[in-house]
């Protein structure tokens, strides 16, 4: 009963699946989209409890950073996806440009979010500050929530600048070609999921008032 | 079913590296499943070593009444660092680390898992994560005393070092995460030409089953756990009842995941129980279907009883009735296992090795966990004993009788296919019984401690459990003892066994199809499955291969 395989023990030399670096890659963002499931979780709980004091705190924060950082993401998000359309289509040089204007955005957005955190911090609220201790319990979860779902997502902006900077070295140096671009496809993947949870960060806690 | 290896005996892995290097570090950056699986194996034995030195240590201490060898802050932490240790460190990476990683990829026919270098750095993620949990104790501070299952208050007011194991406890279930995911994308990706789901052995259902519960419950332990962490160091409020926060959450979060870690545990280890009757009875299981679909309903329903840890925390109830009735229904696929078990020896030639013997040791055992968990699910009962040492012999009788067994089972059942010797069966029958006995009086009179009213983590108890405790330290003594002379046997076995073949139990997976250590590449040739997995009129042809 014995056969020569030919496929299977060829599909095994060459170390390289991309339906199954890809399935990975899914998995994984499954496994970020319930991190931060667990945060929502929280916020849900906790706005359901302190529905008033959520909503006086929501008025607190910038609506137009927000909305601008909103923007910024998801126009990153469109440039990214061209610059693997990009690589597809052989043009190395445009997907490497559209690489560039994606990490831009991404500097930007972190830009912003300085600002944004530091105008919060000089006004005294920041957790366990004196100001933010005497607001009334409601607002300091709120605030509290503010800091860490947003930082949570800030440090995943940064883990994503890492990880396209790198990518985009590789496609410079010709690591990742038109025929062999699973990896900028999988981090193109993480960045939307940057972008996708911004997406649900920005109305919660910006827009529902 | 061909594979070619039978007759041309080839380098064993040991002999052959995957890299450019030789000697050590050809273990250390090496990318093959099966090395990277005894190095888990090494580092996992090591760390449950040093668990069990810590337990025989508390059952020092609880040998005769008040303080005998360590004080309350001691005990405090001892007990913390055992949890720790046994659970993060050893029961929940233990299965699928050491035998997943060897067998499931050899199981399906494959040559290696879906990502090789992800599989080696989960290794070292999870090595950094021990470390971590370790440094703890060195560090001023202290060592943590909050229990294993950091429940807040105390573990945001303990002056100890709180943060540094919580950090490891993330670090780990990150490492966990990724196995998790290789395992998946490498059932999915690897398995061998005819190999089709239902072809599969149910030990890679377990594992497979498992990866799942790895990826969907982690990531809510790991955000918690966070949540701890910023708690201690910013004081956000979420968990603080004075800043508007609710404690009762982080045992909900908590739970969540760790509920569903209880079937990490055990599901892998039902997967081996399902490999070995089969060989020793030397028949083909009966229900593959239901025994691999229930362990796919066990990883479903065991995400909707998390509550049952909470039922005196303060629930309404309704809540604490639906969260008892989910419990009772969980039990359910666990019976439909044993049942298949037992069916599958009823008129088999049974071969009693001592793999077997370690499987019959575990159902009576985890018989015992699983019925008494029923009494902690039932509301009015676990009222009683909730926080009792009756629920610590509940959950010994189901991670160490169960699990643990287990993992002594497996080693015995693979040993000669993982390191081609033979060790003597007569010392293993005596472990078996060493360790039912020294396991039987070390945790059966917590049963009835527990019943009488002695609580859980305390380092001092009134006279009248004297003799209970005593009768206990010894079987600690005994038990461990057994498990030393187990770990020196089969050290004994390693360098001085007589050397096995390719097939020493008369298994038919595709395992015991190749010599024994594997080669390399596991099959020169990707084999083509045409039988089910337990179809022992195989054996014949094998000898004819
Ligand atoms: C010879 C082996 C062992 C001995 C002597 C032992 C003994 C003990 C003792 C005395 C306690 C503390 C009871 C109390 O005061 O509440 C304990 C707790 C515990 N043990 Fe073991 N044990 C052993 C093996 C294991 C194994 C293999 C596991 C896991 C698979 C395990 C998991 C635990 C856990 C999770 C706790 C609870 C810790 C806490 O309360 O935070 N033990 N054990
Ligand atoms: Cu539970």
């Amino acid at each position: 009963m014995s056969s020569h395989n030919e496929s299977a023990v060829a599909q095994n030399h060459v170390h390289r699946d991309e339906v199954g670096a890809k399935m990975g890659m899914w998995l994984f963002l499954f496994t970020e989209l319930l991190l931060f499931g667990g945060l929502f979780l929280v916020y849900a709980v906790y706005r359901y409890q302190y529905p008033d004091q959520f909503h006086l705190a929501g008025m607190e924060l910038n609506t137009g950073i927000g909305t601008l950082n909103t923007i910024i993401l998801l126009t990153s998000s469109l440039t990214v996806a061209l610059s693997i359309a990009a690589i597809q289509k052989r043009n190395k040089f445009l997907s490497v440009l559209m690489l560039t204007l994606t990490l831009t955005f991404a500097l930007m957005f972190m830009v912003n979010k300085y600002f944004e955190w530091s105008a919060k911090f000089s006004h005294g609220i920041y957790p366990g500050s004196e100001e933010l201790l005497s607001l009334p319990n409601g607002q300091i979860l709120f605030f509290g929530l503010y800091y860490v779902m947003t930082g949570l997502h800030g440090l995943h902006v940064v883990i994503g600048i890492i990880i396209l900077s790198i990518i985009l070295v590789m496609i410079i140096k010709d690591k990742i070609t038109y025929d062999n671009y699973t990896k900028l496809e999988n981090s193109g993947l993480y960045w939307h999921l940057v972008d996708l949870i911004w997406i649900f960060l920005f109305p919660l806690f910006y827009l529902i008032q | 079913m061909s594979d070619g290896n039978s007759t041309v005996i080839e380098n064993s892995f040991y002999k052959q590296s995957t890299n450019k290097h030789t000697g050590i570090l050809s273990w250390l950056l090496t990318v093959d499943h099966k090395r990277i699986g005894i190095m888990y194996g090494v580092t996992i034995l090591f760390f449950f070593l040093v668990g069990v030195i810590i337990g025989v240590l508390m059952r020092l201490e609880l040998i005769a009444p008040g303080k005998t060898i360590v004080d309350a802050q001691t005990y405090n932490s001892l007990f913390t660092l055992h949890g720790v240790i046994m659970i993060f460190l050893f029961i929940i990476p233990g299965l699928p680390a050491i035998f997943g990683n060897f067998f499931l990829p050899i199981q399906i026919g494959a040559r290696d898992v879906a990502f090789p270098r992800l599989n080696l750095l989960s290794y070292y993620i999870y090595v950094l994560g021990a470390i971590l949990a370790l440094l703890s104790v060195i560090l001023p501070g202290g060592a943590i005393d909050t229990g294993w299952t950091f429940y807040i208050p105390y573990s945001v007011r303990s002056n100890t070092n709180v943060s540094l194991p919580l950090l490891a406890a993330f670090i780990l279930g990150f490492s966990s995460i990724l196995t998790g995911l290789n395992f998946i994308t490498t059932v999915h990706r690897l398995r061998a030409p005819g190999m089709t789901f239902f072809k599969m052995p149910l030990f890679v259902w377990a594992t497979y089953a498992t990866a799942w519960i790895q990826i969907i419950a982690t990531p809510v332990v790991g955000i918690t756990i966070v949540l701890v962490v910023l708690e201690r160091l910013f004081g956000v409020g979420i968990f603080d009842p004075a800043l508007g926060g609710d404690p009762i959450l982080f045992q909900h979060l908590f739970w969540i995941y760790s509920h569903p870690a209880v079937y990490i545990m055990i599901l892998p280890a039902m997967g081996v129980v399902s490999e070995i009757i089969p060989t020793f009875a030397r028949r083909t299981i009966f229900g593959y279907k239901a025994i691999a679909m229930s362990s796919l309903a066990i990883a479903f329903v065991g995400y909707l009883v998390w509550a049952h840890h909470m039922f005196t925390s303060g629930m309404s109830d309704t809540a604490r009735w639906i969260f008892s009735l989910l419990t009772f229904i969980v039990a359910l696929p666990s019976g439909v296992k044993i049942f298949n078990w037992v069916a599958t020896m009823y008129k088999g030639s049974i071969d009693p090795k001592p793999p077997f013997q370690w499987v019959m040791s575990f159902i009576f055992l985890f018989s015992i966990g699983g019925l008494t968990g029923l009494v902690l699910g039932s509301l009015a009962t676990d009222i009683h004993v909730h926080d009792t040492y009756f629920v610590v012999a509940h959950f010994h009788f189901v991670m160490f009788g169960g699990t643990g067994t287990i993992f002594f089972a497996a080693i015995h059942y693979w040993f000669p296919k993982m390191f081609g010797r033979m060790y003597n069966d007569k010392l293993a029958t005596l472990g078996v019984i060493g360790f039912f006995i020294g396991f039987l009086m070390l945790y059966f009179p917590k049963f009835i401690m527990g019943y009488m009213g002695m609580p859980r983590r305390y380092y001092d108890y009134l006279p009248q459990f004297a003799n209970l405790q005593l009768i206990s330290t010894i079987g600690s003594w005994v038990l461990a003892l057994t498990i030393f002379f187990i770990v020196g046997y089969l050290i004994h076995a390693l360098v001085k066994g007589k050397r096995a073949t390719s097939n020493p139990w008369g298994g038919v997976t595709l395992e015991w199809h190749i010599q024994s250590p594997p080669p390399m590449e596991n099959f020169k040739e990707i084999p083509i499955i045409t039988h089910e997995p337990y179809d022992f009129s195989q054996l014949k042809e094998m000898k004819d291969e």
